[in-house]
């Protein structure tokens, strides 16, 4: 069924009676050309471009819960261009791209919203580390506009500019950045790759790998044996598990990182705003509701929950950045677990394991990334080579210390991004 | 989520630093070769459950194990880190 504005119309003015499922329930097969475990935002992607741009159709998606039931649905939704280091710039550019034609492909609307992104500085030295910023961002040709206060103030009017401790020198604007529906894109990604024949399995966990001489032959899932020529592995939070299901170790650890989201109120937020000094950001969801958050909690954890300590921390960050805050009252908070890698940038290669893949070590910024990843996933499951804008993203590099890619700057160890 | 200082007590959390695994008191030689360094730096369990992992208690600058529940965030038992078996 295509939908389309006609569609809407047609449905409301007879009882929204016509209406089917996005996707079909298929019983699995014995045999799949592939495999991909986790029903995330990347796996979903990785089965889209799988069958429209490699014709690779004869594949199953296995989802321990429900589609989107992790971190999918769980996060804040920004997405961004916004990065230094080649290896990084390019693909997050190139998954912009794909957002900004993401409607149009998947026929589905996925609220993408380029509202502009502005991230703040607080002093010279964080002045100067934009200015690179923005210009690395302009030569992978995204945009960057640098703003100085006044500029923020005609953009921000509600943040405290009196602010003595982390006074407001300018910001970093990036206009093509903004936010779109979680939960839209992984139903969007689901149903085009249904609609292609892509079968997708619910309720199905993973519990074991099956190797034979160094090379995959399929998975043991709580609905059974089924066969596959190449398995992926795209479980983000859960990869440490499946991995050991092959013997493999690693380099990621799991953490929680929680979010925030108030009552809905009127339009009062019309950008994303980031206060780094504070780690706090923040922005507003469609319904009204102010949706913001901060860090992790600095332990590792596969609880879907948080810690009060970093609520009080987030709170006190969203006061000292727009005292308005304080009159808004919170509904929810929830948490989501973060596959962490040392040097903050992911992970899209072949395991040793024949016909094995892996993909994670998105940490706290996976959702901007889904195009992006399944693009290149598929890429790589269809053609056994990297796609070009994930070519840095070996899983070796930590051990070889060639091509670490840490974007922050603050070296490439557990616990430091 | 309260963590026991082995000098100070039960404490809130917020007066402890986190400082990863506890795989990181057992440091491979310095010829150990470039496997057991990425071992020891980057590869990690990861588990879902019971872990051991390193606190640093900020106000008495203790170094303590924790064993404790990744899932439920029970902690279980801290030992201090000179009284652990190397
Ligand atoms: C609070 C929060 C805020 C965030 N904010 C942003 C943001 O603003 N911008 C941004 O870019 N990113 C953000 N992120 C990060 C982003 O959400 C993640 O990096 C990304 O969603 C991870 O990829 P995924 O969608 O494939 O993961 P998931 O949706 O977690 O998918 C993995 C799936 O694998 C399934 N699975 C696990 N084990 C098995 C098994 N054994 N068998 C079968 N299935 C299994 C899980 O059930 C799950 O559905 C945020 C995350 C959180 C938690
Ligand atoms: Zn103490």
């Amino acid at each position: 069924m295509n939908y389309s504005g006609l569609k809407v119309i047609w449905e409301g003015l007879t009882g929204n009676k016509g209406w089917k499922p996005m996707w079909r329930d298929p019983v699995p097969k014995p045999e799949y050309d592939v495999i991909i475990i986790g029903g995330g935002g990347h796996g979903l992607s990785t089965a889209h471009y799988l069958a429209k741009n490699h014709g690779i159709t004869n594949v199953a998606v296995l989802e321990k819960g429900y589609l989107g039931s992790g971190n999918i649905g769980r996060n804040t939704t920004i997405v961004r261009a916004n990065y230094v280091l080649p290896g990084n710039s390019e693909f997050y550019s190139h998954s912009l791209k794909l957002w900004e034609g993401l409607e149009a492909d998947l026929n589905y609307n996925v609220m993408h919203s380029q509202r502009g992104l502005i991230n703040l500085f607080h002093s010279d030295g964080q002045r100067d580390a934009f200015v690179r910023r923005g210009n690395s961002m302009i030569n992978q040709g995204d945009d960057a506009i640098l703003l100085d206060r006044e500029g923020v103030r005609r953009h921000l009017p509600y943040l405290d500019f009196d602010n003595t401790r982390f006074p407001i020198y300018g910001g970093l604007l990036h206009p093509r950045g903004g936010t779109a529906r979680h939960d839209a894109v992984a139903w969007g990604y689901a149903r085009a790759a249904d609609q292609r024949g892509v079968d997708l399995i619910q309720n199905c966990e993973v519990t074991g790998i099956d190797i034979t001489d160094g090379k995959v032959t399929g998975v043991q899932t709580s609905r059974g044996a089924i066969r596959a020529k190449k398995v992926a592995m795209i479980v983000a939070g859960r990869s440490s598990q499946v991995a050991a299901m092959a013997g493999m170790r690693l380099p990621i650890e799991s953490h929680v990182l929680q979010a925030f989201v108030t009552e809905g109120l009127k339009p009062v937020i019309d950008h994303v705003v980031s206060f780094g000094m504070g780690h706090f950001y923040i922005s507003q969801s469609d319904k009204g509701g102010l949706v913001f958050g901060g860090d992790l909690d600095f332990y590792s954890s596969y609880a879907a929950r948080g810690n009060l300590p970093m609520v009080e921390h987030v709170m006190e960050a969203g006061m000292t950045l727009m005292p308005m805050i304080g009159k808004a009252k919170v509904l929810r908070s929830w948490g989501g677990i973060m596959d962490m890698s040392p040097d903050g940038s992911p992970i899209i290669d072949k395991a040793h394991i024949d016909g094995l893949y892996v993909n994670c070590g998105w940490n706290y910024g996976g959702f901007k990334a889904v195009p992006a990843s399944g693009y290149a996933t598929a890429h790589l499951l269809a053609t056994g080579t990297p796609h070009e804008t994930a070519a840095s993203f070996r899983l070796d590099r930590f051990r070889t210390g060639r091509g670490i890619m840490d974007e922050e700057g603050t070296g490439s160890q557990h616990n430091l991004h | 989520m309260r963590i026991t200082c082995p000098l100070c007590g039960t404490r809130d959390r917020r007066e402890f630093t986190w400082q990863g695994d506890a795989l990181a008191i057992h440091r491979p030689a310095r010829d150990a070769g470039p496997e057991a360094w990425d071992n020891y730096i980057h590869l990690r369990e990861n588990p879902a459950g019971k872990t051991r992992d390193l606190w640093y208690h900020d106000p008495c600058g203790t170094w303590a194990v924790a064993e404790r529940d990744t899932v439920t965030h029970a902690v279980h038992s801290t030992t201090l880190v000179t009284e652990v078996p190397r």
